[in-house]
Order: structure tokens, then sequence, then C-alpha cells
């Protein structure tokens, strides 16, 4: 595939693992490379192969992938569909070369699938906003310097008019992140609590009351990144001045995946599940083997849907909704599938277990994508109701002003 | 067959209940979980003393209470339900059901006593690095050795391994496959525990070298034995998968009534009700094949090995999909750890890959029915 950049030359030139990981990530944002899908003068506006070109040659090398993560994911598509020419210039190049880490301050205890419910309320002080209220589930909350935050700032107004959309800085009084530990055992997700904490009015994504609108664009994009639409190199480095990864050697991290990891069933797992089952003489078993073969198959469609959907061609609406809900599909039937090639061995955790652990890990994480980033039920219903325009479920008129709906109450939680 | 429980058989269950309600809340459940042991040896005792669960199916003439399977069935549902840690599946549906079936009166007598007293912690070792569950699998070496045997070789998998008084170990002699008991503390055995998923039932690797053995059963007999183990255990598993799957459709049920979304309980939504509807369905259906499978195991009936692939197919699916749909009606909550959730989904899991997984149920029951 011919580019206008010769790859591999550009990272015989660059490419260099004792090069600081703030200093590797700059050249990569300087050469447009941290995310090259994206149109000048942030990217090159590359198609999805020209980017799986450099993808490899940056894995063959070795070479740690750009900065990962939420700023990346959502805040970078979000801020250039809706973002003020100031509020791009100064943030997107702060996330393109990791030196701010960001996360998705969505998510309330009340307000999960019914996210347009959200209590967090933000009150106009001069310049300035004063926000107040709880967030949860909020992933790298604790690396964060900014998060993406939807508050309420007219309870007078209809439920979905009266929020507003912030890059909301995280590190401030007034703001405490608690790290939640997961099923997994790890703690990737934190509550926030937020008491008079302040953002810049000049920080308002879009305007203000049409919060709802700005986060239907960072909802569908994590669709499409969840569905496998983002292409990029691992990166286990934490981007940000919190996790502390930037001074640190970026060849160090080695090909460790990123802290959130959007492709959990990539074409090259799928083949790795092959080997294992080859590894320990499954292949004969014709239950495995119709398994493995669906489950290459279902791979296979997401890569040719995605392509698809680049060149415009399927243009139902739900392209994102139905990226995510085949992932949900793809990571049940993989972890399945697994589980039945190890047999035993797939109850017993750590690096000494044949696949080194990844697979218990594919297993342990197997319930979070049918739940982030919109539920599968809350996908169905969105293509039910905005796709194929099935009548919706009935409820008060659209125009009832919040304050007048029934609140979600949060049942008790139990002792931690 | 007559599918109603005595009153004996309910009371046998409240008490049981009871029991675990008192002695092994989540609480503790979770507090052991983190422990190398798993289990708290005073409960134990207790299980023994109070409740004489190691003693269910011992006959009297071992010291035993002489119960059928359906009790055990009936005790095993609700440490299911409860996630009981600790020995008691390995000394009563492995070690206990595997001693019963080998025909060899003076282990018998020697090693049943010690079981249904609640004194010997009792488990199984059968399977090896391939994981297997069958007699192919069964690689470890046994030699004679003066008037014993000696056995050479590492276990895999080994439930409670890590403390149990005594490891019934299937070895491969110049016979064939037979059945060895080797004590906890023998010489030449080093037992190391494994970071099990399901923190809740510990494994071990057990690494054998001139490790003293007594022979049970006939030299290379053990392959009837080990059958007829695998088959009881594969009921009592089914019942302990059922009595899980329950409480998540419990825990499900109750979320979708209090869960407020969109301004209404979340069960009001067809897409949680429905899943709610289907758990219901799998989890009756479960219950119909585990009781059946423990009743053909109490009658000692020519279907048993039909109906325990059948119940442990069965069931290890519906608890399963009961587990992780639970997190799914749970949403962001259902995926903490602080949930209960997870536990249920770890156990559910392990048990469905435990003495061979649906697949492999399903082509034993295949064969068994004669395809
Ligand atoms: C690993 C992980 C990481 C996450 N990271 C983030 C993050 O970084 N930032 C953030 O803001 N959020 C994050 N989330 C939160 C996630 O977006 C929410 O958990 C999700 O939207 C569901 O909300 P909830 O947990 O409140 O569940 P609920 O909305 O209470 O849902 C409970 C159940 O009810 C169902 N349900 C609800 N409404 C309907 C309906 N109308 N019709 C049918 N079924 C319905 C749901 O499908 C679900 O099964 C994360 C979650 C997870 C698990």
């Amino acid at each position: 595939m011919t580019t206008e950049l010769d790859v591999d030359q550009w990272l015989d030139a660059n490419w260099d693992p004792d090069l600081a990981v703030r200093a590797w990530w700059q050249r990569l944002a300087e050469a447009r490379l941290s995310a090259p899908m994206l149109a000048p003068p942030y990217g090159r506006q590359w198609d999805r192969q020209q980017t799986v070109e450099l993808v490899r040659a940056m894995t063959r090398r070795g070479a740690l992938g750009p900065p990962s993560g939420i700023g990346m994911m959502l805040a970078v598509p979000t801020l250039l569909a809706h973002g003020s020419t100031e509020l791009v210039e100064t943030l997107v190049p702060r996330i393109l070369d990791g030196s701010h880490g960001w996360c998705q301050l969505f998510s309330e205890p009340g307000a999960g699938s019914d996210l347009a419910g959200l209590l967090t309320r933000a009150e106009r002080d001069g310049d300035e906003w004063v926000v107040t209220g709880q967030k949860v589930w909020t992933s790298t909350g604790q690396y964060a310097d900014y998060g993406i935050l939807i508050a309420r700032t007219d309870p007078d107004a209809s439920k979905h008019r009266g929020i507003t959309y912030f890059a909301f800085p995280v590190r401030q009084p007034g703001v405490e992140v608690r790290p939640l530990r997961e099923m997994t055992g790890r703690a990737i997700f934190n509550e926030v609590f937020i008491e008079g904490a302040r953002v810049p009015h000049a920080n308002v994504i879009g305007q203000v009351g049409d919060g709802w609108r700005v986060a239907s664009t960072t909802l569908m994009v994590e669709r499409m990144g969840i569905g496998g639409a983002t292409v990029a190199a691992p990166s286990a480095a934490v981007p940000g001045t919190v996790a502390g990864h930037l001074d640190r050697p970026a060849g160090s991290f080695g090909q460790a995946r990123p802290v959130i990891d959007e492709s959990m069933v990539s074409r090259q797992r799928v083949r790795a599940l092959v080997d294992l089952a080859r590894q320990r003489a499954r292949l004969a078993d014709a239950t495995v083997r119709q398994d493995l073969a669906r489950l290459y198959g279902l791979v296979e469609i997401t890569e040719w849907h995605l392509a698809r959907m680049k060149s415009g061609q399927a243009a139902t609406g739900g392209e994102g909704n139905v990226a995510k809900l085949r992932n949900s599909d793809v990571v049940r039937l993989a972890r399945d599938v697994a589980a039945r090639i190890l047999g035993m061995h797939a109850t017993v955790t750590g690096p000494d277990t044949p696949g080194g652990g990844m697979w218990q890990e594919l297993i342990l994480f197997s319930p979070a994508p049918s739940i982030f980033g919109g539920t599968d039920q809350v996908q169905r219903n969105v293509v039910g109701e905005r796709v194929l325009g099935l009548p919706r479920e009935p409820g008060p008129p659209p125009d009832t002003p919040f304050r007048a709906l029934p609140q979600n109450t949060v049942p008790a939680r139990s002792e931690r | 067959m007559n599918f109603a429980f005595s009153e004996e058989q309910e009371e046998l269950r409240r008490s049981v209940r009871r029991f675990l309600e008192d002695r092994s809340p989540m609480t503790e459940v979770r507090r052991l979980m983190e422990t190398e042991e798993g289990f708290d040896p005073a409960v134990w005792d207790q299980m023994g003393n109070q409740l004489g669960l190691q003693s269910l199916i011992v006959p009297e003439s071992y010291g035993g209470a002489g119960f059928t399977f359906v009790e055990l069935a009936v005790v095993l549902e609700e440490t299911g339900g409860a996630l009981l840690g600790g020995p008691l599946f390995p000394t009563v549906a492995l070690a206990t059901t595997a001693l019963l079936a080998c025909g060899d009166e003076a282990a018998k007598a020697d090693l049943l006593p010690g079981i249904a007293a609640g004194e010997t912690i009792a488990t199984v070792a059968l399977t090896e690095d391939s994981g297997r569950w069958d007699l192919d699998g069964v690689t470890l070496a046994a030699a004679p050795s003066g008037d014993g045997w000696t056995l050479d070789g590492h276990k895999m998998f080994v439930l409670d391994g890590h403390h149990a008084d005594l490891v019934l170990v299937a070895a491969r002699t110049a016979a064939g496959v037979s059945l060895f008991a080797v004590e906890g503390e023998a010489s030449g055995l080093t037992r190391t525990s494994l970071p099990t998923m399901d923190q809740t039932r510990k494994q071990a690797r057990l690494e054998f070298s001139s490790t003293p053995a007594r022979l049970v059963g006939e030299d290379g007999a053990a392959g009837p034995v080990l059958g007829r183990m695998l088959d009881l255990a594969a009921v009592a598993l089914a019942a302990e998968q059922v009595g899980g799957a329950q409480r998540c459709l419990d825990m499900s049920v109750d979320y979708a009534k209090t869960r407020i979304q969109f301004g209404r309980p979340i069960g009001s939504f067809q897409a949680i009700k429905h899943k709610c509807a289907d758990m219901l369905l799998e989890v009756e259906s479960a219950k119909s094949a585990a009781y059946y499978a423990a009743w053909a195991a109490a009658e000692d009936s020519d279907e048993l090995p039909v109906v325990a692939s059948l119940a442990k197919s069965y069931c290890s699916e519906a608890y399963f999909h009961a587990a992780a749909e639970n997190i799914q009606i749970h949403g962001g909550i259902g995926f903490t750890w602080e949930h209960d959730a997870h536990l249920y989904f770890k156990r559910a899991k392990s048990s469905e890959l435990l003495l061979g997984d649906p697949a492999y149920h399903r082509e034993l029951l295949a064969q068994r029915i004669g395809m």
C-alpha cells in the first residue's frame, strides 16, 4: 500500500526504545501519526488499510503505540465536531501527544442507561461554571487531567434540552476520585465526587443547553470504537501528568495492551485461539471447529462491515449500534470457545497457564462490553426506535420539564 | 418417580439453609476466599457434629447416616446457593463416592468412618496437565514397593488438594488404572495451591516422588470405580449448580423490581422481564434434571450414566447463563468486586468446566443413549 509517507523509513529514523514516552509521543504527534485517520492538521486522513500498515510496521519493531484512552477515543472526535476553534487548539494537541489524560464523566448512580436523567448540576458564576454531583464507573478517572463531563444547567428545560457539555479539569479541590474494584480484581473505574468544582465558560463544548446533542456524538464514536473502528498499535503507557509514565523509556512497555482495550477480539486474537486449540489437540473436536469457524467468520464480517461503513455503503444510521452489538456477541463467543479449549486450565489464572493468562482475563472481562458505552438492551432500543422507526415505549411527553419527571431512585449499595 | 421432597428432606434443607446463613454468610465466604485454606475448620466441625453433612451418604455400617443421594443433593443445592467454600464437595461427592464404589472392604472400613465423623478431609486426584476427566488422561505411575506401592508424577486441579488429609489418586500400574490412598502428610508429596478463578473453590497441584500409597480395590480395576464416581459427582455438581442459578435469578428479579431508570423499574422493560422469565425457565428445567438425576443415583438406577451427563450438561449451561445475565441485568454495579454477582459468575464458569464441559457431557450422553 503506497502512502505519502514511507512508514518504515520514518520509524527507522524516529523509533528509539530509550526515548522517553513523552518525546516519542511528541514525534508521533508532530508527524501526524498519533491518529493518522484524522483530517489535517492533526492527522493524514488515512484510510483503515493505510493505518493498519502503520500498526503492522510499529508492531514489527515493538514500537510503543500512540497515546490511547478516553482522550483519543472520545474527547478528540467530540472536540473536533463541536468544540470552539480555541478549545480545539488548546486541548487536542495535548491529547495527541499524550501530555493530558482524559476520562468520561457521564454515568451517575441514577443515570446509566437513562443518561439524560443525570442530576449533576452546573451553575453559571461569571466566567465560570460551578459543578456539583456524583459520577460513577469513570474509567481511568484516577489518571485523568480532564474529563468530558455532562451536567444539568437548566432543570426547567426538558430532560434532553437542559444539559451542557464541558471539558472539565479533574485535578482541583472539590473533585475526589475513588477507585472502584472490578470483578477482574483491578480498579480501572472510579466514583467521582464533585463538590463546587469549577470549569471556565470557555470550556463548554458546543452550546449551553445543547450538551445532549454533543454527547450523542461522543456516544456514537464510542459505539464505533467498541465495535472495532479504532486502529492503533498497542500502548500500555497511560497518557497524562498523573500516571507518571511520560518520563519512562518508551521501550519499557513492551507490547502490553492498553488499560482500556477496545478490540478485545481482533483477527490476531482469533489466530492465537486457533493456535491454542492446535497446541492443545482440540482442533479435531467438531464443536470446537464449528465455534472457531463461527468466530473467525464474525470477526471477518466485523472488518468488512467497518469497511462498508467507511465507504458510506452501510447507511442505516445504526452502524455504531450494530458494530457494538456484534462485538458483544463476538466477545461472548470467544470467551466460551476459549474456555472450552482450555478446559480445566481456564479455571486457574496467572501467567503459568496456557496462553499466559490472557484467556482467563477475557473470560473475566467478558461481561463488560455488553454494559459499557450503552448496554446491549439500549443499543437494541435505539436500533428499533431510531433506525427502524418502531414506536417508542410509552412515557411522559418529551417536552415535560426535567423537574416534573419522576426521578430515578438508587437502590442502597451493600457495605464496602 | 416421586419428585416431592419428604418432610424430613424439607427439614434438612431448612436447617442447612439456616446454618449457612448463620455460619457462612457472604461476608465469611469473601473473607475465606482470600485465605489459602479457603474454609473455616470450626464451621467444618459443626457441619459434622451438628448436621452430619459429611456422613450423609455413608452407610451406617461405616459410621455414616445412611441417607440417600437425594438428601445429599438437597444439601448441595443449599451450599451451592450460598457459595460455601471448602472441602465438602470433594469429600462427599468425590472421595466418598469413590470409596463406596471401590469394593475394597478393608479400605472402606478404614477410611469411611473418619470421613463420616467429619475428621477426615478427603479428595480425589484424577486430572493431570491435560485436564482430561477420563481414564486416558491418567499417566501418573504407581509401582510396587515392599508390601505397598509408591507413586511418581503429578496431578493438577485437585479440589482442596492443598490441605486434604486423604487423597485418592488415580495412577497407572502394569495392570492399568488403579486407585491409591495417600495421606496428606505422606513423604514425597509436595502440594502447591493454584490461583483459581473461582476463589471460593480451591485447587492444588500435587507432586509425587516415591510417595508411599495404599492400593484401594483391585490392581488395574479403578475404571468402573472412577466411572461411577464421575457420574455421581456430576449429579452432585448439578445440584450445586441449581442452587447457584436460583440465587442468580433471585438477585436479578429483586434488582429488576427496585432499580429505576427512565422513571420506571427496569423490570418493566420487556428486554429485562423476558430475560428473567428465560432464566426461570432454565432454572426450573435444571431443577427437574438435577432432581431426577439425584433420584436415579439414590435408586441406583441403570439410567444413572445417561441422566448424570444430561443433568451436568444442562445445569452447567443454565447456571452460567443465569450468572452472566445477572451481571447484565445489574449493569455497571454487576461488574464490581463489591457486588456478589461476580462470585457466582466465576463459580458458574468453573463448575461448567469441572468434571468435563457441557459439550463433553453431551457427547457422553449421545454415546450412552446409543448414538
Ligand atoms: C467496565 C465499565 C467501564 C465503564 N466506563 C465508563 C466511563 O468511563 N464513563 C462513564 O460515564 N460510564 C462508564 N461506564 C458506565 C456504563 O456506561 C453504564 O454502566 C451503562 O450505561 C449502564 O448503566 P447502569 O450501570 O446504570 O445500568 P442500568 O442503566 O441501571 O441498567 C440495568 C439493566 O437494565 C437495562 N435497561 C435499562 N434501561 C432499559 C430500557 N429502557 N430497556 C431495556 N433495558 C433497559 C440495562 O440494559 C441493564 O441490563 C462503564 C461501565 C463499565 C461496566
